[in-house]
């Protein structure tokens, strides 16, 4: 019976069998939907938003004339554009090094069983979890001007005064260091996650045989866990900067770039020239200042992987 | 550590041991609870925020971390009867359903493909999609919501159907194609022995075994499109049209007045949700991120 059913849909799929069976001809049709969704909508807009960079488009004369390098000069010689470009890199910078070094203990903690580990590690991973713009509405509330819970704690722990109580995002420093430290937050889950990954799969019997040819436990772990995870952790640290380099939720949000463009940051400008104000070109120009770091990472990334695989 | 602990035992007294054993456990769990409250405060005072009376929450003088009066619905309420709140939860789930719709019907074969059928040149070009992962939105939105205009779908949800694919797309055939390569070939050599074709085999018998894969790519092509904001930003900007995280980011500001207790009830809503399904599926996603070395 059931021979005779299979032999029946044998059949009726025949004439297609010389497609259906054919590795060469199934493997390329069946890759080809997402093939060209991408191409068509990530590398065809890419290759646009490098034209709109070096034409003078904008959304009220959409002109497609072709204006050189003009764009990219009159974005160099703005301040403004200079203050971002610096701010990218120290937000950057700053919240990777936040999130990195709170990752590396964090993973310490967790490695060791304890009750309640579960249940610890589902909360800690909520700042990575949890959608980041609803996140910082939160964070936006706790450095509100008046009602900051932390102004109100360090008063009430007796650091602060009422009187000189900070105005977290009034500050231009303060402001940078908000938004620094929201996205090391947010990151530190995945820090930690990416670093429990890359040292439970450490064989233990590795870790053994340099206990007893006599490492201590600072010589394991530079000597060896460090090493070892090394491959994983940069695949991690790129996810991190790349997102990071390139993000304008947690600035729109929390400071729209102020006070004084003292937090705008590359991402935040190309939306705000590009999309705000309308042109198109300039906003492009500014995007693609990211490339060339997008690009670096690029390569990291794929040596990393490589070196995985190995 | 194990082999040098016996001596040191022996050398100091009981005591000793025991006062150092106390003050290791105590730093352990004082660190434990140090990274707990830096991580999770912002929620619970999201929580606490949303069940506040207004006149608690707009109170000095009293203590902020618990209710100095009762406890209230009345932000919850307000979301649901005042605001546009049950539509953008409407909206996400929508373009969630098809978002995933799409990714599944193109990621599935694509995974299979570039892990079976395609050999070298697949591990390349698997590698080469899941690059596009790292373009970011803020360098495509400009070209994009060209295309968007042209296409005749601008201050759309759809406009998000159609883009969200274009980070799912990649990420979730990357997580398919290390599914796929632990499935074993025997099974579908099995079943073109018995008479299937590839793709029969395929759909009949390397499909129902990796459900639990496929359920992963749901939930966090699910949890992708919640937690995306820069595209839904630059793409919507009528109220009935937003999708959840951006309608409670932005529309819940009225004027320049922000209700913190709605916003915070409404920030608490979208992501639990999230966090739930994200710490479900925590280890695969980490798996897939770290491009499969880890198992």
């Amino acid at each position: 019976m059931v021979a005779l059913a299979e032999k029946a849909v044998r059949q009726k799929t025949s004439r297609f069998q010389f497609i259906l069976d054919r590795p060469t001809v199934l493997g390329p049709l069946f890759v080809s939907p997402a093939i060209l969704y991408v191409f068509a909508l990530v590398g065809l807009p890419f290759l646009l938003a490098i034209y709109y960079s070096v034409s003078a488009y904008t959304i009220y004369s959409q002109s497609y004339r072709f204006v050189g390098l003009r764009n990219f000069i009159d974005i160099v010689q703005n301040p403004i554009f200079l203050q971002t470009l610096v701010n990218t890199f120290i937000f950057t910078f700053g919240s990777q090094i936040i999130g990195l070094i709170l990752g590396k203990f964090g993973a310490l903690l967790l490695l060791r069983p304890f009750p309640g580990r579960k249940l610890v590690r589902g909360l800690i991973i909520l700042p990575w979890a949890v959608p980041v713009a609803l996140a910082t509405v939160a964070w936006q509330w706790m450095f509100d001007s008046l009602y900051s819970v932390i102004n109100w704690t360090l008063i009430a722990m007796g650091l602060l005064t009422r009187a000189d109580a900070p105005n977290w995002l009034g500050n231009p420093h303060l402001a940078m260091l908000c938004v620094i430290i929201i996205n090391g937050w947010r990151f530190f889950p995945f820090a930690i996650v990416i670093f429990l990954a890359g040292i439970t799969a450490i064989p233990q019997d590795v870790l053994d045989a340099a206990t007893v040819d006599g490492a201590g436990f600072w010589r394991r772990n530079y000597q060896i866990i460090l090493p070892m995870i090394a491959p994983i952790v940069v695949v991690g640290l790129v996810f991190g900067i790349v997102f990071t380099f390139t993000d304008l939720s947690i600035v729109y949000l929390l400071t729209n770039g102020g006070p004084v463009n003292a937090t705008s940051v590359l991402g935040f400008e190309g939306f705000q020239v590009g999309i705000v104000s309308g042109d198109v070109a300039h906003g492009a120009a500014i995007s693609l200042f990211m490339l060339p770091v997008l690009f670096v990472l690029t390569i990291v990334m794929l040596r990393a992987i490589r070196r995985q695989e190995i | 550590m194990s082999l040098a602990l016996p001596r040191r035992v022996a050398r100091r007294s009981r005591v000793q041991v025991l006062v150092a054993a106390v003050v290791r456990e105590s730093f352990f769990y004082a660190a434990v609870v140090f990274f707990v409250v830096i991580a999770a405060f912002p929620f619970y005072w999201m929580l606490i925020t949303a069940f506040k009376q207004n006149s608690d929450l707009y109170n000095l003088a009293s203590i902020p971390f618990w209710f100095s009066e009762a406890p209230t619905l009345e932000h919850i309420r307000y979301l649901f009867e005042q605001t546009l709140f049950a539509r953008w939860l409407l909206n996400s789930a929508v373009i969630g359903v098809c978002v995933t719709a799409i990714t599944l019907v193109t990621a599935l074969p694509a995974g299979y493909s570039l892990a079976r059928m395609t050999g070298r040149s697949g591990e390349a070009l698997g590698i080469g999609v899941f690059m596009t992962y790292l373009v970011p939105p803020t360098l495509l939105f400009l070209p994009l919501s060209r295309v968007i205009t042209i296409l005749g779908l601008q201050d759309s949800m759809w406009s998000l159907v159609l883009v969200y694919p274009t980070f799912t797309i990649p990420f979730c055939t990357w997580l398919m194609m290390g599914f796929f390569k632990s499935v074993p070939r025997e099974i579908e050599e099995a079943a073109i022995v018995d008479g299937c074709s590839i793709l029969g085999a395929f759909i009949k018998m390397v499909l129902p075994v990796s459900v639990p894969g496929i359920l992963t790519i749901v939930i966090f092509t699910f949890t992708l499109t919640l937690q995306e904001f820069v595209y839904a930003l630059t793409f919507i900007s009528s109220s009935a049209q937003k999708t959840i995280t951006l309608g409670v980011a932005t529309d819940l500001v009225r004027g320049d007045i922000y209700f913190w207790g709605e916003l915070m009830a409404g920030a608490l809503i979208a992501s639990v949700p999230v966090a739930i399904a994200y710490n479900l599926f925590l280890d695969r996603f980490i798996a897939g991120i770290t491009g499969g070395a880890v198992k």
